[in-house]
């Protein structure tokens, strides 16, 4: 970085060492020189992020949040503010391709193992965008005043009538009043403008978390040397940059030619507290937690199963105590449950989409019972039990088969600096 | 073990999908519409035919919330056109300096005047249902447009062991088939300017085509626009690709 010699640049950096540490951590930052496509999500997701406020900042200065003007006020973003449909359709798809990318940022965390040590933290602080995110998406959700933004409001908040004692006083409390009504659309408001800061925050804190040890890799072992690491700039930049643009064109694909793919067309009628829709269904991303409540009979144990699904994700570094991280180099079994699990985790949430009676019912019970039972019976069993594979004593001998070039090519960037 | 996955989901789709058909009970036919598809586009004629449709047919009764008189040029009509279309209705306004409300003639910044008051009025007058308003209603139903066209020529006698209640009326497709509104189309009952045959099936086909575009106005500004940006996102990953091959060739 040449700009480093600017003297402006020196002066501030003496003060407040801003440059010194982008370079350290943007530029510099040694990262395992055998990534592959999938460690592009975690990237994608900061994207996404930036692109959900940029959109929601300019969605909130034309949007009025109140019960009698808020169907209204988005129907007129989408015909009478310039570009209105397009920033109101990034947005709205925006949720669901954040969701998408933070799933599968999810799952390669899970087949590779980046949750053992020691990024522990680093993997919980994950799970608590994961629960922010909900909560944001939930309440943005409502804001467009739909059938099914007021139903799934009332569905989710008389969620917590379940508490024992207290329920329906939290619930009242929740809704500012006896209904979801005007304070409830408010707050919601308030609290979705609010919630993609913290979420920022704690990204902040993720990727802090992720910088202390560096990335986790295919391979799952330790970078043993220089050898083992490229500088993320100009590799994983490009890298990362290529994945973008492949993602943006499916992303656009959805916003110009099927911006109501994921929606569900009941939010294009106007909230009427009057009218119950046939089926109250909530996004997608939501299905398989919404199928895990439904499949207990007990609204309770329900409710408990559905937030136990994701808080077990904050105990799984210490469920899964096998030494080896990546499952490249796992047993068999590890591979097979796995895939039954992401398996599990879809039909969770076909199941969701659907009445709980009959087949749907049933199917929904042994997936949640399979759920639970992976992370709570199979991973620990299986950790104990198996017979991992050898380990490859380095990436560098890995990934290049002897480590003759290694030296010369990690060199090269360094020239550069 | 991706095979056995891919197998396990479609079976799940599968099963899926038909449970969703027998739910629904009568499938919608599809229809070919002008502005389907990537580069679909509203056939002009149909949807000014259509306008003609909604204005003696159906504003008697439904809403046009969200289509003032201004965009009605979206249609082809010039200015004069829309003003003389706009001044054919009557608006109250004011209050005015006396603090009186007074009524006036339409003008283009007007949105489409709700031909009820309040919904209580469209209830009454409607035993008991309220007509939907109509600017959002392709969107607001699963397969919208041929859900619409289906349903208004879906009229016809009821099975001889159907029990339909006092004051509603059969449509094949409308689900649990009653349905408050009578048959609104019927053969003749609009006289198109440019000489169609007003049948029902026309008369059904250009109403859709009008009322698709309310609910979506910005659809062929939208697939123009995702055309070009496409274009260029699928150069831009290209040239990117190159690059990162290039950047990484030493690498390897």
């Amino acid at each position: 970085m040449n700009g480093m010699n600017n003297p402006l640049v020196k002066w501030i950096d003496h003060r407040l060492p801003i440059f010194t540490l982008m370079k350290a951590e943007l530029t510099d930052y040694p990262t395992p020189r055998n990534l592959n496509y999938w460690w592009n999500y975690g990237s994608l997701a900061g994207i996404t992020l930036m692109i959900m406020i940029v959109t929601g900042i300019m969605l909130a200065m034309q949007y009025t949040a109140h019960v009698d003007h808020a169907f209204q006020s988005t129907e007129r973003i989408m015909r009478d503010v310039n570009y209105g449909w397009l920033i109101r359709y990034i947005h709205t798809n925006g949720g669901s391709f954040f969701f998408i990318v933070v799933y599968i940022h999810i799952f390669r965390g899970l087949y590779y193992g980046s949750y053992k040590p020691p990024r522990e933290l680093l993997w919980m602080l994950g799970v608590v965008i994961l629960l922010l995110m909900m909560m944001t998406a939930f309440m943005g959700y409502v804001l467009p005043w739909g059938q099914m933004s007021f139903w799934g409001a009332t569905v989710i908040t008389n969620l917590f009538s379940a508490i024992p004692w207290v329920g329906d006083a939290i619930v009242t409390w929740l809704w500012g009043g006896f209904s979801v009504d005007n304070p409830t659309l408010n707050r919601f408001y308030s609290l979705h403008y609010l919630m993609p800061f913290v979420i920022v925050a704690v990204v902040v804190l993720h990727l802090w978390a992720l910088h202390r040890f560096g990335s986790n890799n295919p391979l799952g072992i330790d970078a043993k040397g220089p050898q083992d690491k490229i500088p993320f700039h100009p590799y994983y930049t490009v890298k990362d940059l290529y994945g973008l643009a492949v993602f943006l064109l499916v992303y656009a694909g959805f916003v110009f030619y099927a911006p109501n793919f994921f929606g569900e067309p009941d939010n294009y009628i106007p909230a009427n507290p009057l009218s119950t829709p046939a089926h109250i269904v909530p996004e997608w991303y939501f299905l398989p937690y919404y199928a895990i409540l439904r499949a207990i009979p007990d609204k309770l144990l329900g409710v408990i199963a559905m937030f136990a699904s994701i808080l077990v994700l904050f105990i799984l570094p210490w469920l899964d105590r096998s030494p080896v991280r990546s499952g490249r180099f796992r047993s068999w079994m590890f591979k097979v449950t796995f895939w039954i699990f992401l398996a599990d985790c879809v039909v969770l949430g076909v199941v969701g989409a659907f009445p709980p009676e009959g087949t749907w019912l049933i199917v929904g019970r042994l997936t949640t019972a399979w759920y639970f039972l992976h992370f709570l019976v199979i991973l620990p069993v299986l950790s104990v039990v198996e017979r991992p594979k050898p380990l490859p004593s380095s990436i560098s001998e890995a990934v290049l088969g002897g480590g003759h070039s290694a030296a010369g090519a990690a060199a090269k960037p360094m020239e550069k600096a | 073990m991706g095979k056995i996955f891919l197998t396990a989901l479609a079976a799940v789709l599968g099963l899926g999908i038909a449970t969703a058909k027998a739910a629904e009970g009568v499938e919608i036919p599809s229809r070919d519409w002008s502005f389907t598809g990537p580069f679909g586009k509203f056939d002009p004629a149909a949807r000014q035919r259509g306008f003609q449709v909604f204005k003696e047919v159906c504003s008697g009764c439904h809403a046009l919330e969200y289509i003032a008189f201004r965009n009605l040029a979206e249609l082809g009509y010039n200015e004069d056109e829309v003003k003389a279309i706009a001044a054919e209705f009557t608006v109250v306004d004011g209050p005015d300096d006396e603090g009186e409300m007074f009524e006036r003639d339409g003008k283009p910044s007007d949105f489409w005047p709700a031909p009820f008051p309040n919904d209580k009025a469209a209830a009454a007058a409607n035993g008991g249902a309220v007509p939907p308003d109509l600017s959002l209603i392709t969107k607001a139903r699963k397969n919208g447009h041929n859900y619409l066209f289906a349903l208004l020529i879906g009229y016809e006698d009821p099975p001889g062991d159907f029990e339909l209640l006092e004051g509603l009326n059969y449509n094949k497709y409308f689900p649990g088939h009653q349905i408050a509104m009578a048959a609104p189309l019927s053969e003749d009952a609009v006289e198109y300017a440019d000489g169609t045959a007003a049948t029902v099936e026309q008369m059904a086909h250009d109403l859709t085509t009008f009322l698709a575009w309310t609910a979506e106005p910005e659809m062929e500004a939208r697939k123009q626009m995702g055309l070009k940006v496409m274009i260029f996102l699928v150069v831009f990953s290209i040239v990117l690709y190159a690059v990162k091959r290039k950047v990484w060739a030493g690498l390897h």
